[in-house]
């Protein structure tokens, strides 16, 4: 472990050391062309690329401390660095590319390969991926990255109903067409999938999550079913972006040697995402909400939702865009994000009063970006967190303030 | 504007800020408020035992992995139990066997508890043909360290098997088989081999190990040193196991739950000044409610010296007592007749909503909706001063209620 940080430490030190080389280093920016989707925000970032080099590096770090408090009780001031990850890209050929993109988390607790495949593009509308994928389901599985939100926390939607950042082996096609202000995308994959540990996990409630840590799953499936995952958008070049996806498949062992032990168990997500940005205001409006049915037994605890469902939207005012503090076009924000997470969704058997197990945020924050490339944040987060039976709910509030930035 | 100025004026906001982020968080719920908490008086030694055993139990959640099981009522112990308040219908036991007192007859069938839930792949219990059973709804858990600590002369004191006094309430103990690794105090009382029982809908459990131990195998299927058997299913003995090695808790995750459920805080009565509730107080006694629901009880000397001589208000005799056939269930535990229940304890009653899910859900079986609704339903003993609650006047009910309610 110690050695695979001291490699990502040498590593980083030659990113900055290049940046301060430009005969040696070039950068390319990510592309902001109106052209982009969400889909593409895997190679919608900026690289590096070191003379004649054929693979262009790059990465991102995100770092910040937080003060929260639960009815009451603060666990006083905290620091995090949640995630550094590092881009490697490569144009093998012309229309042959390879991408991958590993992440440290919590400072090198977990090491996750969060996207590793080839694209081999036949035709702007058919294209193939292979390898270890990101799960096109809603927006912010594929589109995550640190510096591009001006909210330090991830979404709880997007993180505990869709396991973002949910990437899986596997194979499939994509594809866009586009023609006048419109571009149609589509997305199609089988990869390996969930486990039984999502109704069989510490946090007593459907948590799909626990797949992740499963490690097997990069090398075999847990029931020779594939996950099915397909997404289907479309942008307007002034309007915005909206999308909506499956994915799909079974999550129980229901066989082995043979032995039919179960019957096969279906766990199926829906969800839809859009992003906008209001003509002459600029107010960028970004949400998802995502529906979760899972197969549970009836004879297991009811604890265990067989329905989920979440979503959160964000709302982001410039407020300030010119050279301030010396920096050039730089942006100082406003932003508001609302969230909802439903874990349970129906009624007691024994009582058909309502299952709770919800939670509500909002996050105001002010955001500051010396380049679009670096944000520096500062969050005011409140939830109120409601048990499975409805009980008066837990109130969760504190401070963030971090950056997150590209390198 | 000076730059010098305005980031004057930027560091004097980051810092009024920082000075009113405390007012920003949740507060804490009035002491009156909360059930849980640790009594006062607790040596360090023993706050970090009362930590880990509140850990133990309101954030140990057991899947099948960690020994859930394979069959069980409920995954956890918090669960049943939410904030240490009364539990809600949806994890109601189930207990079954006889009606007669000559012991359970279908211990080797599955009883005294069926264990209504079972880990995926397995099929539930169901209850034996012929077997009568009762429906029991988790209590609150506060105080009850305090008695505990009471002396069984201190509770036999109050038995009128004959009822010698004629005043219609007889009040008998519940005499109970020791488990085998009971290990009795100087206050214990034995009878032909029997102890008293103090806990439970039938006082059936003679002290807080006991039930405590019963509670992890009964209800949630975990074994431990003391209880080393996954409990008979379907009449089955020694049932298809998990994969979990047994015991599948140490004993020490045993002793951390005991020693908090005994050092639980008791409930603090609300609004004790209140004209109303004093009017309620004395109805309570004038219509003799207060026979069996006894009020004032001092602990003597106890093992920890924070139970020591103190004086508390748990409204109850734990003794059993003929509630009549309205609560007639047939099924009985030790020599307690089917009709027969312990007193239950009132104090923290007007807080039992708030770990109901909103709503009453009392007597054993949770069948009473409001306090008016369990006062109806007392029978037998009770019915006496049932018949004097009915005679009174609605403001008199009604004081009644709020007093009951500020418990």
């Amino acid at each position: 472990m110690k050695k695979v940080l001291l490699l990502i430490l040498l590593f980083i030190n030659l990113l900055f050391f290049a940046q301060t080389d430009s005969s040696f280093v070039k950068r390319t920016p990510a592309d902001t062309s109106k052209l982009k989707m969400n889909m593409d925000a895997v190679y919608n970032r900026p690289f590096l690329t070191m003379g004649k080099f054929p693979v262009a590096v790059g990465g991102y770090v995100e770092a910040n401390s937080s003060y929260f408090g639960t009815d009451g009780v603060t666990e006083g001031l905290s620091f995090q660095i949640p995630r550094l990850t590092i881009f490697l890209s490569s144009t093998i050929k012309k229309r042959i590319k390879f991408l991958s993109e590993i992440e440290f988390e919590e400072g090198g607790k977990e090491i996750n390969i969060e996207f590793a495949s080839m694209d081999i593009e036949l035709h702007p509308l058919l294209n193939l991926r292979g390898g270890v994928i990101m799960n096109p389901i809603g927006a912010f599985n594929q589109n995550h990255d640190g510096p591009k939100w001006e909210f330090i926390s991830r979404p709880f939607s997007a993180t505990t109903i869709i396991p973002s950042t949910w990437s899986n082996v596997g194979f499939g096609l994509f594809g866009k067409y586009a023609k006048s202000n419109l571009i149609w995308a589509y997305e199609a994959y089988l990869t390996n999938g969930f486990d039984d540990k999502i109704i069989s996990n510490t946090q007593g409630r459907t948590w799909l999550p626990e797949s992740k840590k499963n490690p097997e799953r990069f090398e075999e499936s847990f029931n020779g079913v594939p996950l099915v995952t397909t997404k289907t958008a479309i942008r307007h070049r002034k309007v915005g972006e909206i999308g909506v996806s499956w994915m799909g498949g079974v999550y129980n062992k229901f066989e082995e040697d043979g032995l039919v032990l179960d019957k096969q168990r279906r766990i199926d997500l829906y969800a839809i995402d859009l992003n906008t940005a209001l003509p002459k205001i600029n107010t960028y409006i970004n949400g998802e909400w995502v529906w979760a049915f899972v197969d549970v037994p009836g004879t297991y605890s009811q604890a265990f939702g067989n329905k989920l469902q979440g979503g959160f939207l964000d709302i982001v005012q410039p407020v300030l865009k010119r050279k301030i503090l010396g920096w050039e076009n730089s942006t100082l924000n406003f932003a508001f994000r609302t969230e909802y997470v439903d874990y349970n969704v129906g009624s007691f058997n024994e009582t058909q009063t309502n299952i709770a197990d919800h939670i509500v945020t909002i996050v105001p924050g002010i955001s500051f970006r010396p380049s679009q490339q670096t944000v520096i944040r500062f969050n005011y987060r409140y939830h109120w967190q409601t048990d499975l039976l409805g009980n008066p709910a837990s109130r969760t509030a504190g401070f963030q303030f971090g950056f997150s930035t590209y390198f | 504007m000076l730059p010098k100025r305005r980031i004057l004026y930027f560091i004097s906001i980051v810092l009024l800020s920082l000075a009113a982020c405390k007012k920003l968080l949740p507060k804490a719920p009035q002491e009156d408020e909360l059930l849980d908490g640790p009594i006062e008086g607790l040596t360090p030694e023993q706050k970090i035992q009362f930590l880990a055993g509140d850990v133990a139990f309101n954030e140990d959640i057991f899947t099948a992995q960690n020994g859930l099981g394979p069959y069980f009522v409920a995954n956890s112990c918090g669960s049943c139990h939410a904030g240490d308040g009364k539990g809600h219908l949806f994890t109601t036991l189930v207990r079954f066997g006889q009606s007669d007192t000559n012991g359970n007859t279908y211990l080797t069938k599955g009883g005294p508890q069926l264990q209504n839930r079972a880990i995926p792949g397995y099929a539930p219990e169901q209850i034996p043909e012929g077997a009568s059973f009762s429906k029991f709804t988790p209590p609150a858990n506060t105080g009850l360290g305090f008695l505990e600590a009471l002396t069984d002369a201190q509770i036999l004191a109050n038995a009128d098997p004959l009822d010698a006094n004629g005043d219609g309430i007889s009040g008998v103990p519940n005499y109970v088989h020791p488990p085998n690794y009971f290990q009795p105090k100087a206050h214990h009382l034995i009878s032909n081999g029997r102890y008293v029982g103090r806990f439970g809908k039938k006082a059936a459990a003679i002290d807080l190990w006991h039930q405590t131990v019963n509670a992890y195998v009964q209800d949630m299927g975990v074994t431990s040193e003391y209880a080393s058997s996954e409990p008979a299913i379907n009449g089955i003995v020694g049932p298809y196991g998990d994969n979990t090695p047994d015991p599948e808790i140490p004993s020490s995750t045993v002793q951390n739950v005991i020693f908090y459920l005994r050092t639980l805080k008791t409930p603090v009565q609300r609004d004790q000044n209140n004209s109303n509730v004093i009017a309620g107080k004395n109805i309570f006694k004038n219509i003799g409610c207060e026979k069996c629901h006894i009020a004032d009880w001092k602990t003597n000397k106890a093992d920890i010296d924070a139970l020591s001589y103190k004086e508390f208000h748990p409204y109850t005799d734990l003794l059993l007592h003929d509630m009549g056939a309205a609560l007639n269930d047939n099924y009985t535990e030790g020599i307690a007749k089917t009709a027969e229940w312990k007193t239950p304890a009132l104090w923290g009653l007007g807080l039992s909503k708030n770990s109901q899910g909103g709503k009453y859900f009392l007597m054993h079986d949770g069948r009473a909706t409001s306090i008016n609704d369990a006062i109806m339903l007392h029978g037998g003993e009770g019915e006496n001063s049932k018949n004097k609650y009915q005679d009174l006047s609605q403001n008199e009910k009604d004081d009644l209620i709020k007093f009951l309610e500020s418990l």
